[in-house]
Protein backbone atom coordinates (compact mmCIF):
# COMPACT_ATOMS: atom_id res chain seq x y z
CA UNK A 1 0.00 0.00 0.00
CA UNK A 2 1.73 3.10 -1.05
CA UNK A 3 0.04 6.83 0.12
CA UNK A 4 -0.84 8.01 -3.49
CA UNK A 5 -3.05 4.78 -3.80
CA UNK A 6 -4.64 5.25 -0.85
CA UNK A 7 -5.11 8.53 -1.02
CA UNK A 8 -6.79 7.76 -4.65
CA UNK A 9 -8.67 4.94 -2.52
CA UNK A 10 -10.23 7.99 -0.51
CA UNK A 11 -11.05 9.85 -3.29
CA UNK A 12 -12.78 7.15 -4.85
CA UNK A 13 -14.85 6.54 -1.69
CA UNK A 14 -15.79 10.15 -1.27
CA UNK A 15 -17.12 10.42 -4.82
CA UNK A 16 -18.88 6.80 -3.85
CA UNK A 17 -20.29 8.32 -0.96
CA UNK A 18 -21.69 11.75 -2.75
CA UNK A 19 -23.07 9.68 -5.15
CA UNK A 20 -25.46 7.28 -2.85
CA UNK A 21 -25.88 9.98 -0.36
CA UNK A 22 -27.58 11.72 -3.23
CA UNK A 23 -29.19 8.70 -4.62
CA UNK A 24 -30.88 8.20 -1.38
CA UNK A 25 -31.87 11.95 -1.14
CA UNK A 26 -33.99 11.29 -4.11
CA UNK A 27 -35.55 8.33 -3.30
CA UNK A 28 -36.68 10.46 -0.07
CA UNK A 29 -37.71 13.12 -2.27
CA UNK A 30 -39.31 10.52 -4.27
CA UNK A 31 -40.89 8.86 -1.57
CA UNK A 32 -42.55 11.80 -0.12
CA UNK A 33 -43.48 13.20 -3.78
CA UNK A 34 -45.17 9.37 -4.61
CA UNK A 35 -45.75 7.04 -0.86
CA UNK A 36 -47.44 4.55 -2.99
CA UNK A 37 -44.52 4.23 -5.29
CA UNK A 38 -42.66 3.42 -2.10
CA UNK A 39 -41.54 -0.18 -2.74
CA UNK A 40 -40.80 0.36 -6.52
CA UNK A 41 -38.87 3.17 -5.60
CA UNK A 42 -36.95 1.40 -3.01
CA UNK A 43 -35.69 -1.40 -5.12
CA UNK A 44 -34.55 0.79 -8.14
CA UNK A 45 -32.95 2.75 -5.13
CA UNK A 46 -30.71 -0.47 -4.19
CA UNK A 47 -29.68 -1.41 -7.18
CA UNK A 48 -28.84 1.75 -8.10
CA UNK A 49 -26.61 2.38 -4.81
CA UNK A 50 -26.00 -1.55 -5.22
CA UNK A 51 -23.95 -0.72 -8.59
CA UNK A 52 -22.26 2.48 -7.32
CA UNK A 53 -21.30 0.79 -4.02
CA UNK A 54 -19.17 -1.90 -6.30
CA UNK A 55 -17.02 0.58 -7.53
CA UNK A 56 -15.78 1.98 -4.13
CA UNK A 57 -15.05 -1.86 -3.37
CA UNK A 58 -13.14 -2.24 -6.35
CA UNK A 59 -11.22 0.85 -5.57
CA UNK A 60 -10.91 -0.34 -1.61
CA UNK A 61 -9.71 -3.45 -2.27
CA UNK A 62 -7.30 -2.77 -5.35
CA UNK A 63 -5.25 -0.54 -2.82
CA UNK B 1 -1.60 -16.12 16.69
CA UNK B 2 -2.50 -12.76 18.35
CA UNK B 3 -1.78 -13.91 21.76
CA UNK B 4 2.09 -15.31 20.84
CA UNK B 5 2.82 -11.95 18.86
CA UNK B 6 1.90 -10.19 22.11
CA UNK B 7 4.06 -12.99 24.35
CA UNK B 8 6.85 -11.70 22.13
CA UNK B 9 6.32 -7.94 21.85
CA UNK B 10 5.69 -7.94 25.49
CA UNK B 11 9.15 -9.33 25.96
CA UNK B 12 10.75 -6.30 23.79
CA UNK B 13 8.26 -3.38 24.83
CA UNK B 14 7.91 -3.61 28.45
CA UNK B 15 9.01 -0.26 28.95
CA UNK B 16 5.92 1.11 26.74
CA UNK B 17 3.29 -0.04 28.22
CA UNK B 18 0.72 2.93 26.35
CA UNK B 19 1.91 1.47 22.98
CA UNK B 20 2.04 -2.08 24.44
CA UNK B 21 -1.29 -2.29 24.87
CA UNK B 22 -2.20 -0.73 21.43
CA UNK B 23 -0.25 -3.15 19.48
CA UNK B 24 -2.56 -5.29 21.83
CA UNK B 25 -5.60 -4.12 21.31
CA UNK B 26 -4.40 -4.08 17.25
CA UNK B 27 -3.83 -8.07 17.46
CA UNK B 28 -6.32 -8.94 19.48
CA UNK B 29 -8.90 -7.47 16.90
CA UNK B 30 -6.98 -8.75 13.98
CA UNK B 31 -7.03 -12.07 15.42
CA UNK B 32 -10.62 -12.09 16.39
CA UNK B 33 -11.12 -11.33 12.94
CA UNK B 34 -9.90 -14.37 11.28
CA UNK B 35 -10.79 -17.91 11.44
CA UNK B 36 -9.05 -19.41 14.21
CA UNK B 37 -8.07 -23.53 14.67
CA UNK B 38 -9.49 -23.69 18.23
CA UNK B 39 -12.50 -23.07 19.67
CA UNK B 40 -11.42 -20.34 22.22
CA UNK B 41 -13.82 -18.90 24.50
CA UNK B 42 -11.77 -16.25 26.36
CA UNK B 43 -8.05 -15.97 27.45
CA UNK B 44 -6.12 -14.81 30.47
CA UNK B 45 -2.45 -14.12 31.07
CA UNK B 46 -1.62 -16.18 34.96
CA UNK B 47 0.43 -14.22 37.56
CA UNK B 48 3.79 -16.24 35.97
CA UNK B 49 2.74 -14.87 32.74
CA UNK B 50 1.51 -18.37 31.39
CA UNK B 51 -1.45 -18.21 29.01
CA UNK B 52 -4.89 -20.05 30.06
CA UNK B 53 -7.46 -20.84 27.45
CA UNK B 54 -10.51 -21.36 27.91
CA UNK B 55 -11.86 -23.61 25.58
CA UNK B 56 -12.08 -26.69 23.09
CA UNK B 57 -9.63 -27.97 20.30
CA UNK B 58 -10.74 -28.85 17.21
CA UNK B 59 -9.95 -31.42 14.52
CA UNK B 60 -7.05 -30.35 11.73
CA UNK B 61 -7.48 -32.22 8.68
CA UNK B 62 -4.64 -31.69 5.81
CA UNK B 63 -4.30 -32.41 2.65
CA UNK B 64 -0.31 -33.29 2.15
CA UNK B 65 0.58 -36.12 0.19
CA UNK B 66 -2.14 -38.03 2.12
CA UNK B 67 -4.99 -37.21 4.82
CA UNK B 68 -3.79 -36.01 8.13
CA UNK B 69 -6.10 -35.38 10.62
CA UNK B 70 -4.82 -34.22 14.02
CA UNK B 71 -6.14 -32.19 17.16
CA UNK B 72 -5.43 -28.42 17.03
CA UNK B 73 -4.66 -29.07 20.56
CA UNK B 74 -0.86 -30.12 19.21
CA UNK B 75 -0.25 -26.83 18.61
CA UNK B 76 -0.79 -25.21 21.23
CA UNK B 77 -2.13 -22.23 20.29
CA UNK B 78 0.35 -21.70 18.44
CA UNK B 79 3.10 -21.68 20.16
CA UNK B 80 4.75 -25.52 19.26
CA UNK B 81 5.05 -26.66 16.44
CA UNK B 82 2.88 -29.90 15.33
CA UNK B 83 4.66 -33.08 14.00
CA UNK B 84 2.44 -35.30 12.34
CA UNK B 85 3.89 -38.52 10.31
CA UNK B 86 7.20 -37.20 10.23
CA UNK B 87 5.88 -33.76 9.00
CA UNK B 88 6.27 -30.63 11.04
CA UNK B 89 3.54 -28.14 11.00
CA UNK B 90 3.11 -24.96 12.34
CA UNK B 91 0.28 -22.10 13.03
CA UNK B 92 1.12 -18.72 12.11
CA UNK B 93 -1.61 -16.00 12.00
CA UNK B 94 -4.28 -18.48 11.70
CA UNK B 95 -2.64 -20.28 8.59
CA UNK B 96 -0.78 -23.55 8.64
CA UNK B 97 2.61 -23.65 7.21
CA UNK B 98 4.91 -26.43 6.41
CA UNK B 99 8.29 -26.52 8.59
CA UNK B 100 11.45 -28.17 9.61
CA UNK B 101 11.85 -29.43 13.36
CA UNK B 102 12.58 -25.99 14.17
CA UNK B 103 9.83 -24.29 12.96
CA UNK B 104 11.63 -22.05 11.16
CA UNK B 105 9.47 -19.43 8.42
CA UNK B 106 11.09 -17.72 5.62
CA UNK B 107 10.00 -14.74 4.50
CA UNK B 108 10.21 -13.13 1.29
CA UNK B 109 11.09 -9.06 1.21
CA UNK B 110 7.28 -8.15 1.95
CA UNK B 111 7.28 -9.96 5.26
CA UNK B 112 5.17 -12.68 3.45
CA UNK B 113 5.96 -16.31 4.74
CA UNK B 114 7.07 -18.36 1.39
CA UNK B 115 6.68 -21.96 3.17
CA UNK B 116 4.88 -24.29 2.19
CA UNK B 117 0.83 -24.40 3.01
CA UNK B 118 -0.68 -27.47 2.60
CA UNK B 119 -3.96 -27.69 1.73
CA UNK B 120 -6.50 -27.39 5.12
CA UNK B 121 -9.78 -28.83 4.93
CA UNK B 122 -10.02 -28.48 8.91
CA UNK B 123 -12.54 -27.99 10.65
CA UNK B 124 -12.40 -24.56 12.24
CA UNK B 125 -14.02 -22.36 14.48
CA UNK B 126 -16.16 -21.03 11.55
CA UNK B 127 -16.94 -24.18 10.57
CA UNK B 128 -18.37 -24.93 13.76
CA UNK B 129 -20.41 -21.86 14.02
CA UNK B 130 -21.94 -23.08 10.51
CA UNK B 131 -22.64 -26.38 11.53
CA UNK B 132 -24.79 -24.92 14.84
CA UNK B 133 -26.30 -22.30 12.97
CA UNK B 134 -27.40 -24.87 10.23
CA UNK B 135 -28.64 -27.29 13.35
CA UNK B 136 -30.38 -24.35 15.27
CA UNK B 137 -32.01 -23.03 11.37
CA UNK B 138 -33.14 -26.58 10.88
CA UNK B 139 -34.71 -27.45 14.25
CA UNK B 140 -36.56 -24.14 13.95
CA UNK B 141 -37.61 -24.41 10.75
CA UNK B 142 -38.47 -28.49 10.80
CA UNK B 143 -40.54 -27.40 14.27
CA UNK B 144 -42.43 -24.23 12.59
CA UNK B 145 -43.16 -27.30 9.55
CA UNK B 146 -45.07 -29.46 12.05
CA UNK B 147 -46.37 -26.73 14.06
CA UNK B 148 -48.31 -26.15 10.89
CA UNK B 149 -49.88 -29.56 10.07
CA UNK B 150 -50.02 -30.48 13.72
CA UNK B 151 -52.32 -26.83 14.47
CA UNK B 152 -54.25 -26.73 11.19
CA UNK B 153 -52.08 -24.22 9.47
CA UNK B 154 -51.43 -22.09 12.45
CA UNK B 155 -47.70 -21.39 13.72
CA UNK B 156 -47.14 -21.23 17.55
CA UNK B 157 -44.54 -20.66 19.15
CA UNK B 158 -41.42 -19.20 17.59
CA UNK B 159 -43.18 -20.02 14.38
CA UNK B 160 -45.01 -16.75 14.97
CA UNK B 161 -41.76 -14.72 15.10
CA UNK B 162 -40.81 -16.39 11.84
CA UNK B 163 -43.80 -16.91 9.76
CA UNK B 164 -44.38 -13.21 8.83
CA UNK B 165 -40.59 -13.26 7.75
CA UNK B 166 -40.81 -16.06 5.50
CA UNK B 167 -44.39 -14.36 4.03
CA UNK B 168 -42.32 -11.04 4.01
CA UNK B 169 -39.45 -12.18 1.89
CA UNK B 170 -42.19 -14.61 -0.44
CA UNK B 171 -44.35 -11.20 -0.94
CA UNK B 172 -41.73 -8.27 -0.98
CA UNK B 173 -38.66 -9.66 -2.03
CA UNK B 174 -39.11 -12.71 -4.57
CA UNK B 175 -42.76 -11.97 -5.87
CA UNK B 176 -42.03 -8.61 -7.58
CA UNK B 177 -38.57 -9.18 -8.17
CA UNK B 178 -38.80 -12.55 -10.21
CA UNK B 179 -42.31 -12.59 -11.22
CA UNK B 180 -45.71 -14.03 -10.04
CA UNK B 181 -44.59 -17.21 -12.09
CA UNK B 182 -41.06 -18.19 -11.70
CA UNK B 183 -40.75 -17.18 -7.53
CA UNK B 184 -41.30 -20.59 -6.33
CA UNK B 185 -38.22 -22.41 -7.67
CA UNK B 186 -36.18 -19.76 -6.29
CA UNK B 187 -38.35 -19.35 -2.45
CA UNK B 188 -35.77 -22.26 -0.60
CA UNK B 189 -32.81 -20.53 -1.73
CA UNK B 190 -34.10 -17.04 -0.85
CA UNK B 191 -34.89 -18.10 2.66
CA UNK B 192 -31.95 -20.25 3.47
CA UNK B 193 -29.59 -17.43 2.36
CA UNK B 194 -31.38 -14.40 4.42
CA UNK B 195 -32.01 -16.78 7.45
CA UNK B 196 -28.28 -17.97 7.24
CA UNK B 197 -26.70 -14.94 6.74
CA UNK B 198 -28.78 -13.16 9.35
CA UNK B 199 -28.51 -15.80 12.10
CA UNK B 200 -24.54 -15.63 11.37
CA UNK B 201 -24.51 -11.71 11.36
CA UNK B 202 -26.27 -11.73 14.62
CA UNK B 203 -23.90 -14.71 16.15
CA UNK B 204 -21.44 -12.33 15.44
CA UNK B 205 -22.59 -10.04 17.86
CA UNK B 206 -22.88 -12.08 20.61
CA UNK B 207 -19.99 -12.18 23.11
CA UNK B 208 -18.58 -15.23 21.01
CA UNK B 209 -18.13 -13.25 18.92
CA UNK B 210 -17.44 -15.60 15.76
CA UNK B 211 -16.89 -13.41 13.08
CA UNK B 212 -18.33 -16.26 9.99
CA UNK B 213 -19.99 -13.56 7.98
CA UNK B 214 -17.05 -11.34 8.09
CA UNK B 215 -14.71 -13.94 6.08
CA UNK B 216 -13.99 -13.78 2.61
CA UNK B 217 -14.16 -17.64 1.88
CA UNK B 218 -17.83 -17.85 3.17
CA UNK B 219 -19.19 -14.12 1.45
CA UNK B 220 -17.71 -15.85 -1.91
CA UNK B 221 -19.03 -19.09 -1.35
CA UNK B 222 -22.76 -17.44 -0.99
CA UNK B 223 -22.09 -15.57 -3.75
CA UNK B 224 -21.02 -18.28 -6.04
CA UNK B 225 -24.07 -20.08 -5.35
CA UNK B 226 -26.40 -17.08 -6.36
CA UNK B 227 -23.72 -16.87 -9.49
CA UNK B 228 -24.21 -20.25 -10.58
CA UNK B 229 -27.98 -20.45 -10.22
CA UNK B 230 -28.65 -16.75 -11.82
CA UNK B 231 -26.54 -18.56 -14.91
CA UNK B 232 -28.26 -21.90 -14.65
CA UNK B 233 -31.51 -20.86 -14.86
CA UNK B 234 -30.98 -18.42 -17.24
CA UNK B 235 -33.76 -18.61 -20.20
CA UNK B 236 -32.78 -17.69 -23.73
CA UNK B 237 -33.85 -14.31 -23.90
CA UNK B 238 -31.18 -13.79 -20.80
CA UNK B 239 -28.34 -14.87 -23.03
CA UNK B 240 -29.54 -13.06 -25.96
CA UNK B 241 -29.10 -10.41 -24.12
CA UNK B 242 -25.69 -11.36 -22.94
CA UNK B 243 -24.49 -11.90 -26.18
CA UNK B 244 -26.59 -9.56 -28.36
CA UNK B 245 -27.79 -7.00 -26.47
CA UNK B 246 -28.80 -4.55 -29.15
CA UNK B 247 -31.27 -7.40 -30.78
CA UNK B 248 -32.78 -7.05 -34.31
CA UNK B 249 -32.35 -2.57 -34.13
CA UNK B 250 -29.21 -3.11 -36.74
CA UNK B 251 -27.64 -4.56 -39.71
CA UNK B 252 -25.31 -7.56 -38.35
CA UNK B 253 -22.83 -5.28 -39.99
CA UNK B 254 -23.27 -2.52 -37.79
CA UNK B 255 -23.12 -4.47 -34.11
CA UNK B 256 -20.04 -6.33 -35.13
CA UNK B 257 -17.64 -2.56 -33.97
CA UNK B 258 -20.12 -1.74 -30.92
CA UNK B 259 -20.08 -5.39 -29.87
CA UNK B 260 -16.52 -5.60 -29.46
CA UNK B 261 -17.04 -3.51 -26.49
CA UNK B 262 -20.46 -4.16 -25.36
CA UNK B 263 -19.83 -7.79 -25.11
CA UNK B 264 -17.21 -8.07 -22.61
CA UNK B 265 -19.11 -5.25 -20.72
CA UNK B 266 -21.85 -7.43 -20.37
CA UNK B 267 -20.10 -10.52 -19.13
CA UNK B 268 -17.84 -8.32 -17.06
CA UNK B 269 -21.39 -7.41 -15.53
CA UNK B 270 -21.90 -10.91 -15.08
CA UNK B 271 -18.96 -11.06 -12.86
CA UNK B 272 -19.35 -8.02 -11.02
CA UNK B 273 -23.16 -8.51 -9.61
CA UNK B 274 -21.75 -11.40 -7.80
CA UNK B 275 -18.08 -9.80 -6.94
CA UNK B 276 -20.05 -7.05 -5.22
CA UNK B 277 -22.47 -9.28 -3.38
CA UNK B 278 -19.54 -11.02 -1.77
CA UNK B 279 -17.44 -7.78 -1.33
CA UNK B 280 -20.45 -6.02 0.41
CA UNK B 281 -21.49 -8.67 2.83
CA UNK B 282 -17.58 -9.04 4.09
CA UNK B 283 -16.78 -5.47 4.36
CA UNK B 284 -19.80 -4.70 5.84
CA UNK B 285 -19.26 -7.25 8.28
CA UNK B 286 -15.70 -7.00 8.86
CA UNK B 287 -15.98 -3.09 9.27
CA UNK B 288 -18.97 -3.70 11.76
CA UNK B 289 -16.29 -5.85 14.19
CA UNK B 290 -13.32 -3.74 13.82
CA UNK B 291 -15.53 -0.53 15.11
CA UNK B 292 -17.00 -2.31 17.66
CA UNK B 293 -13.84 -4.10 18.66
CA UNK B 294 -11.77 -0.87 18.21
CA UNK B 295 -14.55 1.02 20.85
CA UNK B 296 -14.37 -1.61 23.53
CA UNK B 297 -10.29 -1.60 23.14
CA UNK B 298 -10.81 2.10 24.22
CA UNK B 299 -12.30 1.73 27.09
CA UNK B 300 -9.04 0.22 28.06
CA UNK B 301 -6.80 2.39 26.14
CA UNK B 302 -8.61 5.88 27.91
CA UNK B 303 -8.73 4.02 31.71
CA UNK B 304 -10.56 7.91 32.84
CA UNK B 305 -13.58 8.58 34.45
CA UNK B 306 -15.06 10.73 31.07
CA UNK B 307 -13.30 8.60 28.46
CA UNK B 308 -14.19 5.08 29.04
CA UNK B 309 -17.90 5.69 29.58
CA UNK B 310 -17.62 7.51 26.89
CA UNK B 311 -16.26 4.83 24.72
CA UNK B 312 -18.76 2.49 25.97
CA UNK B 313 -21.47 4.17 24.91
CA UNK B 314 -20.17 4.89 21.68
CA UNK B 315 -19.62 0.97 21.62
CA UNK B 316 -23.32 0.30 23.00
CA UNK B 317 -24.78 2.51 20.26
CA UNK B 318 -22.94 0.69 17.64
CA UNK B 319 -23.28 -2.47 18.52
CA UNK B 320 -27.26 -1.27 18.38
CA UNK B 321 -26.62 0.07 15.02
CA UNK B 322 -25.14 -3.24 13.62
CA UNK B 323 -27.75 -5.22 14.70
CA UNK B 324 -29.54 -3.09 12.30
CA UNK B 325 -26.74 -3.71 9.57
CA UNK B 326 -26.74 -7.60 10.56
CA UNK B 327 -30.78 -7.48 9.10
CA UNK B 328 -30.14 -4.88 6.32
CA UNK B 329 -26.91 -7.18 4.76
CA UNK B 330 -29.11 -10.46 4.59
CA UNK B 331 -31.89 -8.35 3.65
CA UNK B 332 -29.57 -6.80 0.71
CA UNK B 333 -27.93 -9.70 -0.06
CA UNK B 334 -31.37 -11.94 -0.47
CA UNK B 335 -33.04 -9.18 -2.45
CA UNK B 336 -29.91 -8.17 -5.08
CA UNK B 337 -29.57 -11.92 -5.53
CA UNK B 338 -33.50 -12.11 -6.06
CA UNK B 339 -33.18 -9.29 -8.44
CA UNK B 340 -30.53 -11.13 -10.49
CA UNK B 341 -32.66 -14.10 -11.01
CA UNK B 342 -35.47 -11.89 -11.79
CA UNK B 343 -33.16 -10.72 -14.21
CA UNK B 344 -31.75 -14.13 -15.80
CA UNK B 345 -35.52 -15.50 -15.90
CA UNK B 346 -36.96 -12.89 -17.42
CA UNK B 347 -38.89 -13.83 -21.02
CA UNK B 348 -40.12 -11.07 -23.33
CA UNK B 349 -42.61 -10.60 -25.88
CA UNK B 350 -40.57 -10.78 -28.31
CA UNK B 351 -43.10 -7.84 -30.37
CA UNK B 352 -43.03 -5.49 -27.41
CA UNK B 353 -39.25 -5.54 -26.92
CA UNK B 354 -38.68 -5.06 -30.64
CA UNK B 355 -41.18 -1.81 -30.36
CA UNK B 356 -39.65 -0.69 -27.12
CA UNK B 357 -36.14 -0.66 -29.04
CA UNK B 358 -37.65 0.39 -32.02
CA UNK B 359 -38.58 3.59 -29.50
CA UNK B 360 -35.23 4.07 -28.35
CA UNK C 1 -7.12 -7.34 -3.23
CA UNK C 2 -3.73 -9.11 -2.12
CA UNK C 3 -5.00 -8.94 1.13
CA UNK C 4 -8.45 -10.90 0.58
CA UNK C 5 -6.43 -13.27 -1.50
CA UNK C 6 -4.25 -14.30 1.54
CA UNK C 7 -7.57 -14.29 3.87
CA UNK C 8 -9.13 -16.52 1.44
CA UNK C 9 -8.92 -20.20 3.06
CA UNK C 10 -9.70 -23.16 0.48
CA UNK C 11 -11.08 -25.23 3.05
CA UNK C 12 -13.68 -22.96 4.48
CA UNK C 13 -14.94 -22.64 1.45
CA UNK C 14 -15.24 -25.73 0.82
CA UNK C 15 -17.09 -26.52 4.31
CA UNK C 16 -19.19 -23.61 3.64
CA UNK C 17 -20.07 -24.85 0.37
CA UNK C 18 -20.85 -28.40 1.61
CA UNK C 19 -22.96 -27.75 4.64
CA UNK C 20 -24.56 -24.80 3.24
CA UNK C 21 -25.73 -27.04 0.21
CA UNK C 22 -26.67 -30.07 2.64
CA UNK C 23 -29.00 -27.18 5.34
CA UNK C 24 -30.69 -25.73 1.41
CA UNK C 25 -31.03 -29.47 1.01
CA UNK C 26 -32.51 -30.47 3.91
CA UNK C 27 -34.42 -27.56 4.52
CA UNK C 28 -36.02 -27.68 1.06
CA UNK C 29 -37.14 -31.01 1.51
CA UNK C 30 -38.73 -30.36 5.08
CA UNK C 31 -38.89 -27.36 6.18
CA UNK C 32 -39.70 -24.50 3.07
CA UNK C 33 -41.69 -26.74 0.93
CA UNK C 34 -44.41 -27.59 3.84
CA UNK C 35 -44.23 -23.94 5.71
CA UNK C 36 -45.09 -22.57 1.66
CA UNK C 37 -47.39 -25.36 0.91
CA UNK C 38 -49.33 -24.89 4.34
CA UNK C 39 -49.32 -20.92 3.96
CA UNK C 40 -50.59 -21.20 0.62
CA UNK C 41 -52.98 -23.42 1.48
CA UNK C 42 -54.15 -21.28 4.05
CA UNK C 43 -54.29 -18.59 1.94
CA UNK C 44 -56.05 -20.53 -0.46
CA UNK C 45 -58.60 -21.42 2.06
CA UNK C 46 -58.88 -17.77 3.02
CA UNK C 47 -59.77 -16.72 -0.60
CA UNK C 48 -61.89 -19.23 -0.85
CA UNK C 49 -63.81 -18.51 2.25
CA UNK C 50 -63.65 -14.80 1.32
CA UNK C 51 -65.40 -15.84 -2.31
CA UNK C 52 -67.83 -18.11 -0.43
CA UNK C 53 -68.91 -15.00 2.12
CA UNK C 54 -68.93 -13.39 -0.87
CA UNK C 55 -71.43 -15.56 -2.73
CA UNK C 56 -73.63 -16.27 0.30
CA UNK C 57 -74.08 -12.23 0.32
CA UNK C 58 -74.84 -11.95 -2.86
CA UNK C 59 -77.51 -14.70 -2.67
CA UNK C 60 -78.71 -12.85 0.22
CA UNK C 61 -79.32 -9.79 -1.88
CA UNK C 62 -80.87 -12.11 -4.65
CA UNK C 63 -82.81 -13.23 -2.07
CA UNK C 64 -84.00 -10.02 -0.58
CA UNK C 65 -84.24 -8.94 -3.90
CA UNK C 66 -86.63 -11.37 -4.52
CA UNK C 67 -88.87 -11.09 -1.74
CA UNK C 68 -88.58 -7.00 -2.35
CA UNK C 69 -90.16 -7.90 -5.71
CA UNK C 70 -92.42 -9.84 -4.72
CA UNK C 71 -93.85 -7.63 -2.04
CA UNK C 72 -93.59 -4.89 -4.52
CA UNK C 73 -96.13 -7.44 -6.92
CA UNK C 74 -98.17 -8.01 -4.21
CA UNK C 75 -98.50 -4.53 -3.45
CA UNK C 76 -99.22 -3.60 -6.85
CA UNK C 77 -101.84 -5.84 -7.19
CA UNK C 78 -103.45 -5.05 -4.27
CA UNK C 79 -103.30 -1.32 -5.61
CA UNK C 80 -104.83 -2.57 -9.23
CA UNK C 81 -107.17 -4.43 -7.60
CA UNK C 82 -108.73 -1.64 -5.33
CA UNK C 83 -109.20 0.22 -8.02
CA UNK C 84 -110.51 -2.25 -10.16
CA UNK C 85 -112.89 -2.52 -7.40
CA UNK C 86 -113.35 1.26 -7.20
CA UNK C 87 -113.64 1.74 -11.08
CA UNK C 88 -116.60 -0.98 -10.52
CA UNK C 89 -118.63 0.73 -7.66
CA UNK C 90 -118.55 4.11 -9.64
CA UNK C 91 -119.92 2.30 -12.85
CA UNK C 92 -122.74 0.33 -10.86
CA UNK C 93 -123.47 3.70 -8.60
CA UNK C 94 -123.37 5.87 -11.87
CA UNK C 95 -125.30 2.98 -14.17
CA UNK C 96 -128.03 2.67 -11.70
CA UNK C 97 -128.31 7.06 -11.33
CA UNK C 98 -128.96 6.36 -15.04
CA UNK C 99 -131.28 3.73 -14.95
CA UNK C 100 -133.33 5.75 -12.05
CA UNK C 101 -133.14 8.93 -13.82
CA UNK C 102 -134.23 7.26 -17.31
CA UNK C 103 -136.86 5.28 -15.28
CA UNK C 104 -137.83 8.21 -12.89
CA UNK C 105 -138.20 10.23 -16.40
CA UNK C 106 -140.05 7.74 -18.53
CA UNK C 107 -142.58 7.41 -15.50
CA UNK C 108 -142.41 11.65 -15.24
CA UNK C 109 -143.52 11.25 -19.18
CA UNK C 110 -146.03 8.69 -18.78
CA UNK C 111 -147.55 10.78 -15.86
CA UNK C 112 -147.50 14.04 -17.42
CA UNK C 113 -149.12 12.27 -20.43
CA UNK C 114 -152.07 11.07 -18.59
CA UNK C 115 -152.40 14.28 -16.59
CA UNK C 116 -152.72 15.78 -20.48
CA UNK C 117 -155.01 13.30 -21.48
CA UNK C 118 -157.27 13.75 -18.57
CA UNK C 119 -157.02 17.51 -18.17
CA UNK C 120 -158.07 17.08 -22.21
CA UNK C 121 -161.04 14.95 -21.38
CA UNK C 122 -161.91 17.12 -18.53
CA UNK C 123 -162.05 20.21 -21.25
CA UNK C 124 -163.70 18.20 -23.39
CA UNK C 125 -166.38 17.67 -20.93
CA UNK C 126 -166.55 20.54 -19.19
CA UNK C 127 -167.25 22.30 -23.20
CA UNK C 128 -169.89 19.90 -23.60
CA UNK C 129 -171.44 20.62 -20.10
CA UNK C 130 -171.46 24.42 -20.97
CA UNK C 131 -172.34 24.27 -24.66
CA UNK C 132 -175.30 22.13 -22.91
CA UNK C 133 -176.29 24.42 -20.19
CA UNK C 134 -175.74 27.69 -22.42
CA UNK C 135 -178.39 26.00 -24.91
CA UNK C 136 -181.01 25.41 -22.02
CA UNK C 137 -180.24 29.07 -20.62
CA UNK C 138 -180.98 30.31 -24.15
CA UNK C 139 -184.01 28.38 -25.10
CA UNK C 140 -185.69 29.29 -21.30
CA UNK C 141 -184.72 33.41 -22.21
CA UNK C 142 -186.18 33.23 -25.74
CA UNK C 143 -189.72 31.38 -24.30
CA UNK C 144 -189.28 34.09 -21.63
CA UNK C 145 -188.77 36.84 -24.23
CA UNK C 146 -191.27 35.84 -26.43
CA UNK C 147 -194.16 35.00 -24.30
CA UNK C 148 -196.31 38.77 -24.65
CA UNK C 149 -196.52 40.35 -28.18
CA UNK C 150 -195.37 43.62 -27.62
CA UNK C 151 -192.22 42.54 -26.64
CA UNK C 152 -191.89 40.68 -29.54
CA UNK C 153 -192.46 43.29 -31.97
CA UNK C 154 -190.43 45.69 -30.24
CA UNK C 155 -187.24 43.10 -30.50
CA UNK C 156 -188.01 42.66 -34.31
CA UNK C 157 -188.37 46.86 -34.74
CA UNK C 158 -185.29 46.85 -32.94
CA UNK C 159 -183.70 44.50 -35.28
CA UNK C 160 -184.92 46.24 -38.28
CA UNK C 161 -183.58 49.79 -37.22
CA UNK C 162 -180.14 48.53 -36.63
CA UNK C 163 -180.62 47.13 -40.39
CA UNK C 164 -181.99 50.15 -42.14
CA UNK C 165 -178.48 52.00 -40.90
CA UNK C 166 -177.02 49.70 -42.91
Amino acid sequence: MEIPLMVGAGLVVIGVGIGIGKIGGSAMDAIARQPEAYGKIQTAMLIAAALIEGIGFAALFAV
Amino acid sequence: MGFTSYASDKENATEESGKDLKTEIKEYIQHHLQDSHDFSLFSYTKENGEHKYVGFPLPIILWDNGLKVFSSSKFHHGEEIAEVDGNHYKLYHSKIYKTDAHGAINYDEEHHPTNAKPLDFSITKNVVMIFITGLLMLWLFTSLAKSYSKNNGVPTGAGRFFEPIVLYIRDDIARPNIGEKRYKKYMPFLLTIFFFIWFLNIFGLTPLGINVTGNIAITFSLAIMTFLITNFTGTKDYWMHQFDPLGKSLPWYGKILLYIILVPIELLGLIIKPFSLLIRLYANMQAGHIVLMSLIGLMFIFKSWLGSPLSFLLAFAISLIEILVALLQAYIFTMLSALYFGFASEEHEHEHEHEAELSH
Amino acid sequence: MEKLLNEFSIGLFFWQTLLFGLLLFLLWKFAWKPILNAVNDREDGIKDALAAAENAKKEMQNVTADSEKLLKEARAEREALLKEAREIKNTIVSDAKELAKTEGDKIIKQAQAAIESEKKAAVADIKNQVANLSVEIAEKVIKEELSDKSKQLKLVEGMLGDIKLN
